[in-house]
C-alpha cells in the first residue's frame, strides 16, 4: 500500500505542515525512508529541516499530514515516545552524562531493577557495541575519559540500545576530526548492514555524497526533491537547496598583490604553534589548511593577542619595527589595523543578547561619541552606519535594533563581518567564516572576501573546507601538529598534496606525489 | 517573498512582546499596588503613606541602581549591606569631629563624599580581585561583606555612633513641611536625579554599552578590543559608590551611624534588581526597572504592616514573590 520502489519504506512522512504563529515553518513536505538506508536531509539553515526532524523525534506535533512507520500510521506525541516506536535522534551536541560509565550512559533511562537493585544490562550493551565495530570497549570507563568520537559511539549505542530502527544523526561530524568522521562512517555502515535506517542532516555536502544512499531537500519549508546519490551532483543539490542556478560557487577575480602587510615570525605557543613563519599582501588571500587540532586557530587567536602565545615577532604594515607576538592583546591587535573573525560566533564572536546595531559598533564605539570625555554615543549615526552593513551585506533583519538571537546562523555571520567591515583593518583573520552557515550566505561571504582582497586587504582564511580553501584563496600553506609548511599559489597546491601534508607533517613535493 | 512577509510579522509581534517585557516590573506594582488597596485600610492610598512607602525605598532603590550594573556585567555583589553600615558609620564619625554648633553646611557634605569615596574605594577593591586575581564575584563580595562589616564594627567600637542634629538629618523626613502635598523627604529627589543620570550612564554612554557586552559575552567583549578587567573594576566602583549614597541615607533616616545596620540588605537589593527584570546571567535588566523592583519590596513590607500581617508572613510573602517573579522571567525567555 505504501511502498513506492523496490526495498519497503521504513518510515514515511506526508505532507507534513507545521506553523508556529505566522509563521510557515513546514509546508506538505514529504519524506520516504528505506529499510536500511541512509538518508541525507539536506537544506539551508532555516529551510525547515530541524522542525522536521522535530516533528518525527515527537518534540513537535504537526498541524497536518502524516507519519506512517512500518506500514501504521502513527502518532508521536513525545520524545519518549518516539524513542519507544524506534526512532532516535541523535544530536548535535552530545548528550551524555560525563561521569557515568559507558554502561550507565548506554542504559540511562532504562534501567531495570529487581527489589530495588539495578540489574545488569551488559550484554545489550556488549552487542550494540559489537554492531558498532567497538566489542573491547571498557564498559566501566566514565565517558569523560573517552575521546569525541567514541562517545558518539556511545551516544549511537544508546540509540542500538533501545532498538531503534531509524536514527536520526544531526550535523554528526561538526565537531569531529577527519579521522573520527572517518570511523563514524564506518559506524554508520555497520548500522546499515544491520538493517537500520538513518536519516543524515549535515551541511558538508562531500561528506553527504560519500555516505548517503539517497537524499531529499527541503527549502522555505518545503520538499524540492529527492533522488538517488549516485545519479546526482554536487551542483545539483546546491542548485536545489538554494533554489537559483549556482554557475558559480566561487566568485573570484584576479587580485594585484600590493606591499607586505603583516610578517610574522618564530610564532610558537603552548603547545601550538610551533615555529611559524609567514608573510601576507595586500590584496592577498592566504589560505591555512589542515587538521582540527593542527593549531590554525591557534596561531590566529596568539597574532590577535586573544591567546598568550610564548615566543614570536611581527611586523605590521609599512612600520618595520617588530612587535613582540607575546605583548599582544586584542586592543592592542585593533589599533595596529588587525582583526579577527571568530570560528565560534554563539560563545566569542557576537553578544547575541544584544542587537545587530551595538554589535556592529562594539570596536569601534569610541568613533561614535557626540562629544569627546562625555562616552555618549551619538545613537543616529549608529543607526545609519549599522543599516548600511545591513543592507550592503542583506542581512535578513527587521532592522539594527533586533537581537542578533533571533537571527539566523548565516545572517549571524553576517553581523560578525558588518563589525569587521565597520572597523576596516588592513589584514583580517577569518577562523572558519563559514562554519555552520547556508550555502546562499556562504557564497555572499566569498565574494566579500573576494571584494575586500580587491580593496587591497590582506586576508588569512583559516578552513576545514577544502573546496573553499582552493576556491577563495591566492596562496595556501598547511598546519600539521603545530608546524607551518611553505606558502604556495593555489595552482601549486591538489586536494590531495594538501591531505598529505596535513596528515604526515611533511611536506611532499608534488612530482613525488601518484596521482 | 512570502517567507520575508512571515518573518516581518514574527518580529513584530516580538517587539510587542519586547514592550511587556519592559512594562513587566511596571504591571507588577500596579498589581502589588491594586492588591493592597483592596484589602489594606483606608490608610495605606493616602498621600501621607505614598510617602512614607516611597521615602522607605530609597535605600533600597539607590543601592539597587548600583547593583543593576554589577548583575548587568555578570557579576554579583554580596557585601552592599555592610557597605551601607560602614558608610553610616564613616558619615557619622565625621560629623561627630564637630561640635552641635559647629557642623554647619560644609562638613555633612565631607562626610557624605567621604563615606561615598569609602564605599566607592570597597567596590574597586572587589573589583580588582575579581578582574586580576580571577576569583568569582560571588566569594570575592561574600569575603568583603564579612570584611567590611567587621571594620564598621571596628570603627565605631561595636555600638552606634550618635552625632548632633544637622541638616543630613532632614534627607529622610517624609514630609518635610508638613500638610504639603508637594513637599516630599530630599532623598527621594537624591533618588530621582541619580535615576535619570544612571540610566544615561547606562543606555547613552560607552561605558554603558561596554558593561552590557561584558555581562552579555565577556569574549566578544574582549574580542573587540575593550579593557575588560578595567571596565569590571569601574563596575564594582559605581556600584559601591551608589551603596555610598544609599549608606548616607542610612545615616540620615535615624542620624546615627550603626555598624549593625542593613544585615542582609544585599539580598534585598538583589531581589529589587531581579524583580526590575535583571538577570543573573548578566546582559539584562535596567536601572528604572530595578528602582521599580525596590519600590515594590517597599509596598509589601509596608502594606502588610498596616493589614497587620504579621512579620513571618512577610518574609513568605516577599519570598514567594521573588521566586516568581524570576519564575516568570524564566516562562517569558522560553516562550521568546
Amino acid at each position: 500500500m505504501h511502498s513506492s520502489t523496490d526495498s519497503p519504506s521504513i518510515l514515511e512522512l506526508r505532507d507534513i505542515c507545521k506553523s508556529f504563529g505566522a509563521t510557515r515553518a513546514l509546508h506538505e513536505v514529504s519524506l520516504s525512508v528505506r529499510v536500511g538506508e541512509i538518508h541525507a536531509l539536506l537544506g539551508e539553515n532555516g529551510a525547515g529541516k530541524s522542525t522536521l526532524m522535530k516533528v518525527l523525534s515527537g518534540a513537535h506535533q504537526a498541524d497536518s499530514g502524516e507519519i506512517v512507520y512500518k506500514g501504521e500510521p502513527v502518532r508521536i506525541e513525545s520524545p519518549a515516545a518516539g524513542r519507544a516506536l524506534g526512532i532516535a535522534m541523535i544530536y548535535q551536541e552530545l548528550t551524555l552524562a560525563p561521569h557515568l560509565t559507558v554502561e550507565e550512559n548506554m542504559t540511562l533511562g532504562l534501567e531495570r531493577s529487581q527489589w530495588g537493585f539495578l540489574q545488569s544490562d551488559r550484554d545489550k550493551v556488549r552487542d550494540a557495541l559489537t554492531v558498532l565495530g567497538h566489542p573491547d570497549l571498557p564498559l566501566n570507563t566514565p565517558v569523560n575519559k573517552l575521546n569525541i568520537g567514541l562517545q558518539q559511539v556511545i551516544e549511537i549505542g544508546r540509540a542500538l540500545v533501545c532498538e531503534a530502527d531509524v536514527i536520526i544523526m544531526d550535523e554528526p561530524t561538526s565537531s569531529l576530526t577527519e579521522a573520527d568522521t572517518k570511523s563514524l562512517f564506518k559506524t554508520i555502515e555497520r548500522l546499515k548492514k544491520a538493517g537500520i535506517s538513518v536519516i543524515y542532516i549535515s551541511h558538508f555536502l562531500e561528506e553527504v555524497m560519500e555516505i548517503a544512499d539517497r537524499f531529499t531537500a527541503i527549502r522555505d519549508g518545503e520538499s524540492v526533491g529527492s533522488g538517488e546519490i549516485d545519479t546526482t551532483t554536487i551542483t545539483d543539490i546546491i542548485e536545489l537547496m538554494i533554489g537559483r542556478s549556482l554557475d558559480e560557487m566561487f566568485p573570484r577575480s584576479d587580485h594585484a598583490f600590493g606591499k607586505t602587510k603583516l610578517v610574522v615570525q618564530g610564532l610558537t605557543g603552548t603547545p601550538q604553534p610551533q615555529d611559524v613563519h609567514f608573510e601576507v599582501r595586500a590584496g592577498e588571500v592566504f589560505g591555512i589548511a589542515g587538521l582540527v587540532g593542527a593549531g590554525r586557530s591557534e596561531t590566529l587567536r596568539a597574532i590577535f593577542g586573544l591567546d598568550r602565545s610564548q615566543s614570536g615577532s611581527m611586523h605590521l604594515g609599512d612600520d618595520s619595527t617588530s612587535i613582540s607576538i607575546h605583548s599582544m592583546n586584542p586592543r592592542k591587535a585593533l589599533k595596529n589595523q588587525l582583526d579577527f573573525l571568530s570560528e565560534d560566533r554563539k560563545e566569542e564572536g557576537l553578544a547575541t543578547s544584544m542587537t545587530i546595531g551595538e554589535n556592529t559598533t562594539l570596536s569601534t564605539l569610541s568613533r561614535f561619541i557626540r562629544i569627546k570625555g562625555t562616552g555618549l554615543i551619538n545613537h543616529a549615526r549608529e543607526d545609519k552606519h549599522s543599516s548600511r552593513w545591513i543592507h550592503e551585506l542583506r542581512i535578513k533583519c527587521v532592522g539594527p535594533n533586533q537581537l542578533v538571537d533571533d537571527l539566523s546562523g548565516g545572517n549571524q555571520q553576517k553581523v560578525a563581518l558588518a563589525r569587521m567591515l565597520e572597523q576596516d583593518a588592513d589584514v583580517l583573520l577569518l577562523d572558519e567564516p563559514t562554519r555552520g552557515i547556508d550555502v546562499g550566505s556562504k557564497v555572499e561571504i566569498y565574494t566579500l572576501i573576494d571584494q575586500l582582497a580587491q580593496r587591497g586587504k590582506a586576508i588569512i582564511f583559516v578552513s576545514s573546507y577544502l573546496p573553499e580553501l582552493f576556491g577563495v584563496c591566492d596562496t595556501i600553506a598547511v598546519m600539521s601538529r603545530g608546524r607551518m609548511s611553505a606558502k604556495r599559489p593555489v595552482n601549486e597546491w591538489t586536494p590531495h598534496s594538501v591531505m598529505e601534508a596535513a596528515t604526515s607533517g611533511h611536506e611532499i613535493p608534488e612530482e613525488c606525489l601518484s596521482s | 517573498m512570502s517567507s520575508s512577509e512571515n518573518t516581518a510579522s514574527l518580529y513584530s509581534q516580538k517587539s510587542w512582546r519586547d514592550h511587556l517585557n519592559a512594562f513587566g516590573p511596571v504591571i507588577g506594582l500596579v498589581v502589588v499596588y491594586g492588591i493592597f488597596l483592596l484589602v489594606a485600610p483606608s490608610s495605606f492610598h493616602s498621600l501621607y503613606n505614598t510617602k512614607t512607602f516611597m521615602t522607605q525605598a530609597v535605600i533600597y532603590g539607590i543601592g539597587a541602581m548600583g547593583m543593576t550594573f554589577v548583575i548587568i556585567s555578570g557579576g554579583i555583589d554580596l557585601s552592599v549591606g555592610s557597605l551601607i553600615a560602614l558608610g553610616s558609620v564613616v558619615t557619622a564619625m565625621i560629623l561627630r569631629t564637630a561640635g552641635a554648633e559647629e557642623i554647619g553646611l560644609m562638613l555633612p557634605i565631607l562626610a557624605s563624599l567621604s563615606a561615598v569615596v569609602a564605599c566607592a574605594l570597597c567596590g574597586m577593591l572587589s573589583g580588582a580581585l575579581v578582574s586580576y586575581m580571577r576569583i568569582v564575584p560571588f566569594i570575592v563580595t561574600l569575603g568583603m561583606m564579612q570584611i567590611t562589616r567587621g571594620v564598621a564594627k571596628g570603627l565605631a567600637g561595636q555600638t552606634a555612633v550618635n552625632t548632633s542634629d544637622n541638616w543630613l538629618g532632614s534627607m529622610m523626613v517624609i514630609e518635610p513641611q508638613v500638610g504639603k502635598w508637594y513637599s516630599v523627604a530630599p532623598g527621594l529627589w537624591v533618588m530621582v536625579v541619580l535615576l535619570i543620570f544612571m540610566t544615561i550612564l547606562l543606555r547613552r554612554t560607552a561605558f554603558g554599552r561596554y558593561v552590557c557586552a561584558l555581562g552579555s559575552n565577556e569574549a566578544t567583549a574582549r574580542l573587540c578590543g575593550i579593557n575588560v578587567s578595567i571596565q569590571r573594576i569601574w563596575v564594582y566602583t559605581l556600584c559601591g559608590a551608589l551603596t555610598g549614597c544609599a549608606s548616607v541615607m542610612q545615616y540620615a533616616s535615624l542620624s546615627l551611624g550603626d555598624p549593625t545596620a542593613a544585615v542582609g540588605m544585599e539580598l534585598d537589593i538583589i531581589a529589587a534588581v531581579v524583580i526590575g527584570g535583571g538577570s543573573l546571567n548578566g546582559g539584562e535588566g535596567s536601572v528604572a526597572g530595578s528602582l521599580v523592583g525596590a519600590i515594590i519590596m517597599a509596598i509589601l513590607r509596608n502594606g502588610c504592616v498596616l493589614v497587620g500581617i504579621p512579620n513571618y508572613v512577610q518574609n513568605i510573602v516577599i519570598g514567594t514573590i521573588i521566586v516568581a517573579a524570576v519564575g516568570i522571567d524564566r516562562l517569558r525567555h522560553k516562550s521568546n
